[in-house]
């Protein structure tokens, strides 16, 4: 599903340029559950941002579904990330003006697909993060576990080759990081393809895989025994 | 047809009405400018459509001649000669002047300008007192209250009748008696009353308190032969007035052995001047009044524009989202620019409803009888569409502003963690 060989990328900050990822090596296939882990600044949110198209790379080649992901300009970002990638970030990131439906619906929109299916289908993928009955309330009035799930919900509604996922329990107690986490495996279960930045180990114990970035490059790649979150909750 | 799109537009009314204060004051700039455009050109038509009204009925390529004293010694002839037309003149100009469309000779009693004493049943009115041939109704119209004005028929049976002002008749009968069918006594002889005309109200080229008869019954009555004072005289419609008057003048001139270079043995007054003087400042009000309009116009939708930029700034976040999901740069900048459009549009709509109430209101109470010279102020539909379609185009070369900001906005930094 992914493949990354060699991949750079520096940060020009007047004189200096810090390097930030020297080189990363790795390929994920359809249907893993990935943690990526490390310290504070070593690179995981570079990654993934580059892995979803928001960020570039200075070097080294990115293969999403057998697509090279080269040359992007702004539109053809914009239109691989609505077709390939699915973001939960840590602050949630909805549209606070818009209720938890019309936030699912939104990359349907810009799919542009009809009105009637993107409501069926916004109610389809809220229904599926348990939050059905929450369609019509604003972000506001939902707590932060149902806020992240209503950014699941959203993430899945474009059924994405690959879910990405920076710190998505970071904002919530453990309670709520593994009723979430529950969800991503089930998500998970039924085929989807997930990376997620964490540097909570049993958040990471919870993935089927976990990468260990350190100064910019992996020192550590492991396949794990998945721990299954639903004992937790 | 994106334009067809209800997504688009339900996505930009929920951004508009997410801040429905916001919105309102943003509009704000731009309702007042098209109040102040709309009052400004309103205004301005009801000057010209008031001035039109004042001269309705005056012919406006028309001109008056009539005779003075001679200025210049010529042939034989001291200076300060009197010159009297005769009514042939009328006939030779005619012939001769192929331009001239209405001649309308009249004499007078008494001086030029002078008043003669009007009787009736003891009452008196100081009147000025025309002898008139029927078609100077053509060249000013006279709008008359009751009865009718002078006929061909009045003319060649000289008939003893008349037509008086309403000042006139205030001063020789009470309020609301009739007086078609009375007589009145002008030195000495009886008038009997066909028609009551109202002053025109500002084109007033014969006073307000005046007795018209027919030129031949003045004549018998007064015994003023064939003497003829001045002319009112219009001019075919492809003629020009200063042409004809001066046609004019050079025949009189010969005739009456006047010197070419005399400028005062002959007076005119060339109506068509004052026409044209009146048009031209009716219009170049108008044009103030639109370029006014519109620089305050460009004002309120540069305001639009600055709010809109603090908008999007504050918007950075959202626009990041968007564009993380999938929203391309031509999306974006398509929802910015149609936000500034909805917003001119509707906030044009608004002060032009307002300001069309504004100006209902003041022709209300202008009504049709007013000194003032203002009428029917509205603004025509050309002005209405030109306005739009400026507004409408400036809300997008200045929404484009803010536009081309939230593009420039990168998910990445927009999404940054803080
Ligand atoms: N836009 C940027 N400009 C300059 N430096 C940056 C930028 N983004 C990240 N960096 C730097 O790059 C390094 C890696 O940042 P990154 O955000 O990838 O770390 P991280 O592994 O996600 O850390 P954390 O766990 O704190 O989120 C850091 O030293 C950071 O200061
Ligand atoms: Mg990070």
């Amino acid at each position: 599903m992914i493949q990354i060989k060699d991949l750079h990328k520096s940060y020009k900050m007047g004189k200096n340029s810090l390097h930030v990822l020297k080189g990363i090596n790795f390929n994920v296939e359809e249907g893993e559950l990935v943690a990526i882990m490390g310290s504070s600044g070593s690179g995981k949110s570079t990654l993934l941002n580059i892995l979803g198209m928001l960020d570039s790379s200075d070097s080294g080649e990115y293969i999403l579904d057998n697509v090279p992901i080269k040359d992007l300009n702004e539109t053809k970002a914009a239109r691989y990330r609505n077709k390939f990638l699915g973001f939960v970030f840590q602050s949630f990131n909805l549209i606070n003006y818009k209720s938890a439906a019309e936030n699912v619906a939104l990359p349907l929109y810009y799919q542009k697909v009809p009105r009637k299916e993107r409501q069926e289908k916004a109610l389809k993928y809220l229904e599926q993060v348990g939050l059905k009955e929450w369609a019509g309330h604003l972000p506001s009035e939902l707590s932060g576990g149902q806020k992240q799930r209503v950014a699941i919900a959203r993430a899945l509604a474009a059924e994405p080759k690959v879910l990405l996922a920076d710190e998505p329990t970071g904002a919530l107690d453990s309670k709520t990081s593994y009723e979430v986490m529950d969800l991503i495996q089930k998500i998970n279960d039924a085929g989807n393809t997930i990376l997620i930045v964490t540097h909570e180990p049993d958040i990471a114990d919870m993935c089927k895989r976990i990468v260990h970035l350190k100064d910019g490059v992996i020192i550590e790649d492991k396949k794990i025994e998945q721990v299954r979150a639903e004992q937790y909750v | 047809m994106w334009i067809l799109d209800r997504d688009l537009w339900s996505e930009i009314f929920a951004t508009l009405g997410k801040n429905l204060f916001r919105t309102f004051l943003t509009m704000l700039g731009v309702i007042i400018a098209m109040i102040i455009l709309v009052l400004l050109l309103g205004g301005a038509n009801g000057m010209s459509n008031g001035f039109q009204k004042i001269f309705a009925g005056t012919a406006s390529n028309s001109l008056f001649v009539w005779s003075q004293s001679t200025s210049e010694p010529y042939k034989g002839f001291e200076r300060g000669r009197r010159i009297q037309f005769k009514l042939e003149d009328a006939t030779i100009l005619k012939e001769q002047i192929p331009e001239i469309e209405v001649l309308a000779p009249r004499i007078e009693l008494g001086s030029h300008r002078g008043v003669v004493t009007v009787y009736r049943n003891g009452l008196t009115s100081g009147s000025a007192v025309y002898g008139d041939y029927p078609n100077i109704d053509e060249i000013m119209k006279k709008k008359l209250v009751e009865g009718r004005f002078l006929n061909e028929n009045d003319m060649t049976e000289s008939k003893k009748v008349c037509v008086i002002g309403e000042e006139t008749y205030k001063l020789l009968f009470e309020k609301g008696e009739k007086a078609i069918g009375e007589d009145v006594r002008i030195n000495g002889v009886f008038f009997n009353i066909v028609g009551i005309y109202k002053p025109n109200q500002n084109i007033n080229i014969d006073g307000e308190n005046s007795v018209y008869i027919p030129f031949s019954t003045f004549q018998k009555a007064f015994g003023s032969g064939d003497r003829m004072g001045w002319m009112a005289i219009s001019v075919k419609s492809d003629a020009k007035v200063p042409v004809v008057e001066s046609q004019i003048k050079r025949l009189l001139k010969n005739k009456y052995d006047i010197n070419p270079i005399d400028e005062r043995a002959i007076g005119s007054f060339d109506m068509s001047e004052v026409f044209n003087n009146v048009k031209a400042f009716t219009g170049v009000l108008q044009g103030v009044s639109f370029f006014v309009g519109i620089l305050t116009l460009l004002a309120g939708v540069i305001a639009i524009s600055n709010i809109l930029l603090i908008t999007v700034k504050e918007r950075t976040k959202e626009i990041g989202i968007r564009r993380a999901l999938g929203a391309t740069p031509k999306v974006v900048k398509r929802q910015i620019v149609l936000e500034s459009i909805v917003i001119t549009v509707f906030a044009g709509f608004v002060g032009f409803a307002i300001a069309v109430g504004f100006l209902a209101i003041a022709n209300n109470l202008i009504g049709d009888n007013s000194d003032m010279p203002f009428y029917n102020l509205m603004i025509s539909i050309p002005q209405f569409l030109v306005s739009f379609i400026l507004m409408v185009g400036l809300s997008v070369l200045i929404g484009l502003i803010p536009a081309n900001r939230a593009i420039r906005i990168k998910p990445i930094d927009a999404l940054r963690e803080e």
